[in-house]
């Protein structure tokens, strides 16, 4: 039974039932471990929301998705032990869960993350790790958001391996006036295909 | 950071374009993904929610006045990486239809009834071996509209994390002998067969509770082989 095995268990879809064990949000007789709201009263740093829309290969919204996203805090550090210079006494935990509606939309409140390190020892540009998971998706996509309004974007090396007719996909435009808001929308095939990684 | 999970753990996956499944052809990228390096962004990862973990939400049968309506059942297992070892202090989130194979979601059309006393999610954390616990109702097949007189096999909808965002896995665990699993074309969508027979839970008599619930286990390897043993606090 302890046995070492022989390879992973493998993905299968979320399917469409899955907002009432994970995205509830008020609407099932059950509590959420997660929602879209990462701002925590003592996370320093530019309070932000990131929103968009879900579309697949014709167009269509999808609103029978779930966007979870993982950051680092405004100081560029990862709510993770393995995280070594992660801050202590901080509350911010930089995971969000978010369903999307009838019409694809989604909506995260967080903080603007900050440059964390990168694998050729340069900082990276600020970014946003993201999963899509939904019914006809059989495994997770993973996306990054980055933003347009940072001039490092142009110089992240993660940024420099996807084609550059394609790496306006992965930045997330500033909406004028308002509150900071930056809008982000995934399309999971076509033309305007969102990049995704192979990680 | 010496953790590496490599790429070719992924091949146990489903391909993301799995016409069997219609529902793929139109959700699929149709450009080829990005290689990238895994840096720090990749390699860590949420390691709370366990705080949301209430006494009883393994219990899917006490979670309303009465009992459900079913076959009661214990579900549990461990969750490893690759290599084999445990992996602590994860949670481990599960959601179901009920006995008659119809879920309590809004959308959900299948004329079978509602259980008053189901919900169907539920919710635990792994101990310092990575053992977690559900008691629950074994779920019903169900018909679906991706073609002609299509049933899913009883399944158990499974959302695991692990200690990396690279390593979360979202699947679905089946039962042992179901006569569904020829015509499924999500069971099938992953090709290997060795690799579909880990999607299925095993009969464990031995912790099965005379008098009260059949027992299965359903143990979950999650990728981080090559990965160092985790500093635990």
């Amino acid at each position: 039974m302890a046995d070492t095995p022989a390879g992973i268990t493998p993905s299968q879809t979320v399917g469409p039932f899955f907002a009432y064990g994970l995205t509830s949000n008020g609407k099932y007789a059950w509590n959420d471990a997660f929602t879209n709201d990462l701002v925590t009263p003592d996370a320093s740093g530019e309070r932000i929301r990131i929103e968009g829309r879900v579309f697949d290969g014709d167009g269509a919204p999808v609103p029978d998705s779930m966007l979870e996203i993982w950051q680092a805090d405004a100081q560029g550090h990862f709510s993770d032990p393995q995280d070594k210079r992660a801050l202590p006494n901080s509350s911010f935990k930089g995971f969000g869960r978010c369903g999307t509606g009838g019409d694809g939309e989604y909506a995260f409140d967080t903080i603007k993350p900050g440059a964390v390190p990168g694998p050729d020892g340069k900082p990276q540009a600020p970014h946003v790790l993201m999963a899509i998971f939904a019914r006809g998706m059989l495994v997770q996509n993973y996306t990054r958001i980055y933003f347009d309004d940072e001039s490092s974007t142009a110089t992240d090396a993660i940024m420099a391996l996807v084609p550059r007719d394609r790496r306006a996909t992965l930045i997330a435009k500033r909406v004028q006036g308002g509150g900071p808001v930056y809008r982000f929308d995934i399309h999971l095939q076509g033309d305007n295909e969102t990049v995704f990684f192979a990680v | 950071m010496t953790l590496v999970y490599p790429l070719d753990s992924l091949k146990a996956h489903p391909a993301r374009l799995s016409p069997g499944y219609k529902s793929t052809v139109k959700r699929s990228p149709s450009k080829p993904l990005i290689i990238m390096p895994q840096t720090l962004t990749e390699l860590t990862g949420p390691v709370y929610g366990h705080e949301k973990v209430r006494e009883n939400d393994h219990d899917l049968t006490t979670q309303h006045k009465g009992e459900p309506l079913g076959e009661r059942i214990i579900v549990h297992g461990h969750v490893r990486d690759e290599d084999g070892r445990g992996i602590p202090n994860v949670l481990v989130e599960l959601w179901q239809a009920n006995a008659c194979g119809r879920y309590i979601h809004v959308r959900d059309q299948h004329p079978a009834p509602l259980d008053p006393n189901f919900t169907g999610a539920g919710r635990a954390q792994t101990d310092s071996s990575g053992y977690y616990r559900f008691i629950t109702i074994k779920p019903g097949a169900y018909p679906w509209g991706n073609h002609h007189n299509a049933w899913r096999p009883a399944h158990i909808h499974f959302s695991v994390f692990g200690h990396a965002f690279v390593s979360r896995l979202v699947t679905q665990m089946y039962f042992p002998g179901d006569p569904l699993f020829p015509f499924d074309p999500i069971f099938n969508s992953v090709t290997d067969e060795k690799a579909r027979q880990r999607m299925i839970s095993s009969f464990d008599l031995e912790n099965t509770k005379p008098d009260w619930a059949l027992c299965y286990r359903f143990n979950i390897v999650l990728r981080g082989r090559n990965a160092t043993p985790m500093e635990t606090k």
